[in-house]
């Protein structure tokens, strides 16, 4: 060993000493690191208990880059968008952190929603942790809400018009409604001071409460104790189960490091995962700037929303005020009541079937929900519009004139021929094998069935040779 | 004895004094972001264009500027309308829309050919009236209240959310 070697050793392990002596680490952060979980951590099943840790790794992540992000982001109405296109496309690696922000986000949706899943399905919710559970669940709503206060604050049309649509939204809440989208806009309309209270929201307000609430979800994480993987028949009862807890603790594993280092892996995977994404594709591309004066738009959230968004687009508008403030209500009541009305017996998923069928039913439903929302088969189209030639191709005059008053007139817009068109009315290919002319007339005159009437809009040469064209579509 | 009621005089007075601090700092920071409860919204006829910027029997998109809009308010003090010129004179004169669809306030497209406004989030179509054509929208659109004013074409200036009646 060098002489210098041997030095600095020797000033290193003065220096912790010294530290070690004011600090007293022993009897306190490494007491806690070193908490005994149960023996059965050891085995494979050790691989269930690590998306906490994950979720936490990537909340991290998430400050980190969003200290970042907010060093050069403008939060005013005239500069946001032109800030954040500096950081995406100017800034050195600002494309890099922006998107591993943006993935981050996405990866945190995800695995909470993953850890809460296991916590369920093993039943760790029950007593004595019902409020580990609780406290995880207002840590779902914090990240949902900094999810979608994020999303708003790319400030593009996208994000502009969401505002207006979250404004409209929260004006459906009973009583309040009003009150909460003066408070939400703040003021009359959205404008120089909805962004700053989007911006504060985002990076003041909610981070603190996840703070805090993160405080009391590990504090109880290690004062109750991880919970032992559930064995099938071994029922939960509140008389025994913690002098059976402590017992098992008492053959226990040290948290530090034999738990931990599979925490450690899987972090790494999640957090490698989010910036390789990002290194990838980058930062997600910024639609066109703000402008309550061009109204088009295309508002919908990203990826983790567009279920919700596709639910509002698929029930009869008459529920519409009950789902929009209903649903998500009911989802939290239910997550809230979860560990109050089911606090003991069974733990085991394979004891619980209808436990499975609540987790299973809500993710199905929503993947559907999420496939519908990214086709969005509702949505008129509005832009590309034209038929392709080997429709047009052949007609005489009459028909040749209908078949432009098909795009001109926006019947393209809902309906589709030979594939090209949109979704929201039925495909028009072989609308003559259906119908006869005479029935094809009187439905776009009088419309109906979910067809506006388009007497109004067509001179009676122009009904006549729009029919003519369709009746070719046989 | 005396030592305990000291001390519970003591414990009551930090804790009085405590929630005295969040108070006396809370209630200020409280009313501060409140505040936007406690103003009434600007209701003034704003200036969108002359009169002859509007051919009969058309329909076009206007721009209306808030009163006082903050200085940093960029493109956002501004607002987007539908007015539909009806008729040449009278007090069918006009029709003027709010640009949010009533199914849930996204800005509908105004398709000048077929005569309809169609709305790109969830498919709401409008007649040229503002009448729901087909989809979710419970209500026609929503109309502002407008005024001509030598030659001016003045419109209501109308906050968030839209109204539920009217």
């Amino acid at each position: 060993m060098s002489p210098v070697w041997r030095s600095v050793r020797w000033w290193l392990s003065s220096v912790a000493a010294w530290l070690g002596e004011r600090f007293e680490l022993e009897d306190s952060v490494l007491a806690v690191l070193r908490h005994p979980v149960p023996r059965a951590l050891e085995r494979p099943v050790g691989w269930f208990y690590v998306f906490g840790a994950a979720t936490l790794a990537i909340f991290i992540v998430q400050i980190a880059t969003g200290v970042a992000l907010a060093m050069t982001y403008v939060p005013a109405p005239n500069s946001a968008y032109d800030s954040l296109q500096f950081i995406s496309h100017e800034a050195t690696l600002g494309s890099l952190i922006r998107g591993i922000h943006y993935f981050g986000a996405g990866a945190m949706v995800v695995l909470v929603l993953v850890h809460m899943t296991q916590v369920y399905l093993f039943g760790a919710f029950k007593f004595p942790r019902e409020v580990n559970w609780l406290s995880g669940s207002l840590l779902l709503l914090g990240t949902l809400a900094m999810a979608f206060t994020g999303q708003l604050l790319r400030w593009d049309q996208d994000a502009f018009w969401a505002i207006v649509v979250a404004a409209e939204q929260a004006a459906q809440a009973p009583v309040i409604g009003g009150w909460l989208v003066t408070l939400v806009v703040a003021g009359a309309n959205v404008g120089g001071a909805t962004l700053t209270r989007f911006y504060a929201t985002h990076v003041f307000l909610i981070p603190a409460a996840i703070f805090g609430l993160l405080g009391i979800h590990l504090y109880l994480v290690v004062k109750r104790g991880i919970s032992e993987p559930p064995v099938a028949g071994e029922r939960v009862d509140r008389a025994g189960y913690r002098a059976r807890y402590r017992e098992l603790l008492a053959r226990g594993i040290p948290f530090w490091p034999d738990a931990a280092w599979r925490d450690a892996v899987v972090s790494a995977i999640a957090v490698a995962c989010v910036v390789l994404l990002a290194a990838i594709l980058g930062a997600p591309a910024l639609g066109k700037p703000a402008d309550p004066t061009v109204v088009v738009a295309d508002p919908r959230p990203d990826w983790y929303f567009l279920g919700y968004f596709a639910l509002l687009a698929l029930i009869p508008p008459a529920t519409e005020a009950v789902v929009i403030i209903g649903l998500p209500l009911f989802a939290f009541v239910f997550l809230f009541l979860v560990p109050i009305l089911w606090p003991d017996g069974e733990r085991h998923w394979s004891r619980r079937p209808v436990a499975i069928a609540a987790v299973a039913l809500p993710f199905i439903a929503y993947a559907a929900l999420t496939t519908a929302g990214l086709e969005s088969p509702w949505v008129p189209r509005l832009q590309g519009a034209g038929l392709s030639s080997t429709v047009t191709a052949g007609l005489d005059a009459p028909a040749t004139h209908g078949s432009e008053l098909f795009v001109t007139k926006s019947c393209w817009a809902c309906h589709q021929i030979e594939g090209s068109g949109g979704r929201k009315g039925p495909d028009l290919s072989h609308v003559a094998a259906r119908l006869t002319r005479d029935q094809i007339t009187a439905r776009v005159a009088g419309g109906g069935g979910g067809m506006p009437a388009f007497a109004g809009s067509l001179s009676s040469q122009e009904l006549d040779d729009l029919a003519t064209f369709l009746a070719t579509r046989k | 004895m005396k030592n305990s009621t000291r001390r519970a005089f003591l414990s009551r007075v930090t804790v009085g004094l405590t929630g005295a601090i969040a108070a006396i700092v809370g209630l200020p920071i409280l009313g501060y972001l409140l505040a936007p409860l406690f103003q009434a919204p600007s209701d003034d006829l704003v200036k969108v264009g002359l009169v002859t910027d509007f051919p009969l029997g058309k329909t076009k998109l206007v721009s209306i500027r808030d009163p006082s809009p903050l200085p940093w308010a960029g493109q956002t003090a501004e607002t987007a309308l539908w007015v539909r010129r009806r008729q040449a004179d009278g007090p069918q004169m006009f029709q003027v829309f709010n640009v949010n669809c009533t199914h849930l306030g996204c800005p509908i497209n105004w398709q000048a050919e077929a005569k309809i406004f169609l709305c790109p989030c969830h498919g709401g179509v409008f007649y040229e009236d503002g009448t729901v054509a087909a989809g979710p929208p419970p209500r026609p659109l929503y109309e502002r209240e407008w005024a001509v004013r030598a030659g001016d074409l003045l419109v209501r200036q109308a906050a968030l959310p839209n109204p539920k009646q009217g």
